[in-house]
């Protein structure tokens, strides 16, 4: 079975879209000859030119703004940030422009457009490279959101995303993009608002995104010898979000647990609870509880970085004590 | 004395320019009777520009309009009906009651849309002009914004992108003096918007904006280029709107009387009915026959804007996602 590292599964994706559509092109600073920070465009320029490998000024409003128009005339733009941190320099574009197109065109036009970046905290990137911006673009309606935590999922939603004709915010974390895993030679794609469950379970469910999903499978191979049997959900798309397979898990374990990076304010934990509450209520045997980042900015020192983001001690705290509730 | 055009083209000039003036008042009155359900920004004073550039451009062309675009629309070939309709909010305007004055969106004639915001149309026209070009079509996208938006950061990012990669572009500056009430020489230190063409290595053009004549002459020259792969332009069109930022407004006191009355004497389609009769392409009678039909057909537009049904509210979450996309 072939194994190759996230960031390989993910410019594979891209690679055999673009080989499948001309209509397919990549903006970004240093995406073309460099081949991308963080490697997602390696030897695609050769390949492709620049006008399928555009390199731009630091100019995030102008090349998303750009994008959007493109998007609307028969091209199916791919934006790379690098850091999605970035892309908050073109939210007038994201939240006003993109998501309402269709829409306000009573779907006469499409917006193929896929803004991706890395997220996450790690590596002492320090508070302006490592944001997880995820909920805001979740709550705007028109968007879809995917937040992929495998080399596989990564491969299968990124090639979603490039065939949609929906806008796709599209999510990387750091921290993954050296993990190794399996990955089919042959083609396949990942709907949107399909959830993977990780690991099955009996007492408790545990919904993790991005980075809290292989932490929080670690944390439930330990805990089994002492006998909690945790279920895991990766939803890996938000927007949307598949809510029947959180409702049918809850409704076997009676017990949720959101672990989630980010802050829980507002977040994706607080909605899922709602939702979860909201139908499933009669199946909830202890309160639902969300485990989050501290709801702090992102400072730069080691051991400041590792006390805003749930460690796997954290997670195992929390499904202990939740189990005992 | 003659005109560089032939009867078919100097009188299609006037009849648009008629079209964009006679819809407009109707505009006005219907948004004093209350027909009109939100804002309500004219382009009267201003019809030369978008009627001298987009009499060159196609169904295929794309333009990008700022909240100032009932004009735009109709010379882009909107029908006057759709666009009095949406004022309306009704289901058969050109958004199907879903925009309004500021999102009047008609792709099908590449009308891709009036915005609310200013300085997107300049970025999203380039990303036209880039898929016109990776796509090999001889299409250009066009942005029509005002001077307001050249302080905006848009216009530095757009147009350094649409240089530096040459793309099909034309970005059109209809410079009317004021950012809704806020002087152009108050926002900046140089009132001028062709000189700054230069800083960003594309070619830029001043013009009068009045005159439609001169904005056809220039903007064909530049679509062509445009078309043949020379890259894109800005023209600076200088012109002036006669009334208010937006219906309701008030008229003077940012401005001076003097000034209203001196633009409206430099009244674009006024200027051009004289010079059509003075190169005896039409007589005054002929000018005057094509006005009342002009007329005619704005008054059956808002009649038959009237009389359209509403949206059905069962339609708000229609289109928000496309059919083709999982689920």
């Amino acid at each position: 079975m072939r194994e190759i590292t996230y960031t390989d599964a993910a410019r594979e994706g891209l690679t055999e879209e673009m080989a499948n559509d001309p209509t397919i092109f990549v903006v970004g600073e240093g995406i073309g000859p460099r081949g991308g920070n963080f490697n997602t465009t390696t030897g695609l320029h050769e390949l492709y030119g620049d006008m399928r490998l555009r390199d731009t000024g630091i100019t995030e409003r102008g090349f998303t703004g750009l994008c959007t128009g493109a998007a609307m005339t028969g091209s199916r733009p791919v934006v790379d940030y690098m850091f999605h941190d970035f892309a908050l320099d073109a939210l007038g574009e994201i939240v006003n422009q993109i998501p309402k197109i269709q829409y306000m065109s009573s779907g006469r036009l499409k917006m193929p457009i896929v803004l991706r970046g890395c997220i996450g905290v790690g590596g002492a990137a320090a508070t302006h490279h490592s944001g997880s911006y995820y909920p805001i673009f979740a709550h705007l309606p028109g968007f879809r959101v995917c937040l992929p935590s495998t080399p596989y999922d990564v491969k299968g939603l990124l090639k979603t995303a490039i065939r949609s004709d929906d806008p796709v915010i599209f999510m990387e974390h750091k921290s993954l993009l050296n993990a190794r895993g399996h990955v089919p030679e042959e083609e396949y794609l990942i709907p949107f608002g399909t959830s993977n469950i990780c690991r099955e379970g009996n007492h408790i469910t545990v919904v993790a995104l991005t980075t809290m999903v292989q932490a929080t499978l670690d944390v439930a191979s330990d805990l089994e010898t002492e006998g909690i049997s945790v279920e895991v959900i990766d939803p890996r798309t938000i927007a949307p979000l598949d809510i029947e397979t959180i409702l049918k898990s809850v409704n076997k374990t009676g017990r949720l647990l959101i672990a989630d990076e980010t802050w829980a304010p507002c977040g994706i934990g607080a909605e899922i609870a709602s939702q979860v509450v909201d139908r499933g209520f009669d199946d909830l045997d202890a309160p639902i509880r969300r485990l989050n980042g501290a709801h702090t900015n992102i400072p730069y020192s080691a051991p400041l970085e590792a006390a805003v983001v749930p460690q796997k001690d954290d997670i195992r705290t929390a499904l202990r004590d939740l189990v005992a509730e | 004395m003659n005109l560089k055009f032939d009867k078919t083209i100097s009188l299609g000039l006037y009849r648009q320019m008629l079209v964009i003036r006679r819809t407009e008042e109707q505009h006005a009155r219907s948004y004093a009777a209350g027909h009109i359900l939100g804002a309500c920004h004219t382009y009267i004073g201003e019809e030369a520009v978008s009627t001298g550039v987009c009499a060159h451009l196609r169904n295929d062309d794309a333009v990008f309009s700022t909240h100032r675009g009932h004009g735009h629309a109709l010379a882009k070939g909107v029908p006057i009906r759709e666009v009095i309709a949406e004022l309306f909010g009704k289901v058969t305007g050109c958004s199907q009651g879903r925009g309004g004055s500021m999102h009047l969106f008609s792709p099908e004639v590449g009308m891709m849309g009036t915005s609310g915001i200013v300085g997107p149309c300049i970025l999203q026209a380039a990303g036209a002009g880039y898929s016109f070009k990776l796509l090999q079509s001889d299409s250009v996208g066009v942005a029509f914004f005002g001077d307001g938006a050249v302080s905006n950061g848009a216009f530095h990012e757009g147009l350094t992108m649409a240089a530096k990669w040459q793309l099909p572009t034309l970005f059109v500056c209809e410079n009317n003096l004021f950012a809704t009430e806020i002087a152009f020489s108050t926002a900046t230190e140089n009132p001028e918007v062709a000189n700054r063409a230069a800083a960003y290595g594309l070619p830029g053009v001043v013009l009068d904006g009045n005159n439609v004549e001169t904005v056809y002459e220039v903007a064909g020259e530049a679509i062509e280029r445009a078309r043949s792969g020379g890259g894109p332009t800005l023209i600076e069109c200088k012109t002036y709107r006669t009334r208010p930022h937006s219906e309701g407004m008030r008229d003077a006191g940012y401005r001076t009387q003097e000034e209203i009355d001196s633009w409206k004497k430099r009244d674009p389609i006024a200027a051009w009915g004289e010079k059509i009769i003075a190169a005896n392409l039409a007589d005054a009678t002929e000018l005057e026959t094509i006005n009342e039909d002009i007329q005619s057909e704005v008054e059956e537009a808002a009649q038959y804007a009237m009389d359209s049904p509403w949206p059905d509210p069962s339609t708000i979450f229609n289109h928000l996602y496309s059919k083709t996309s999982d689920a």
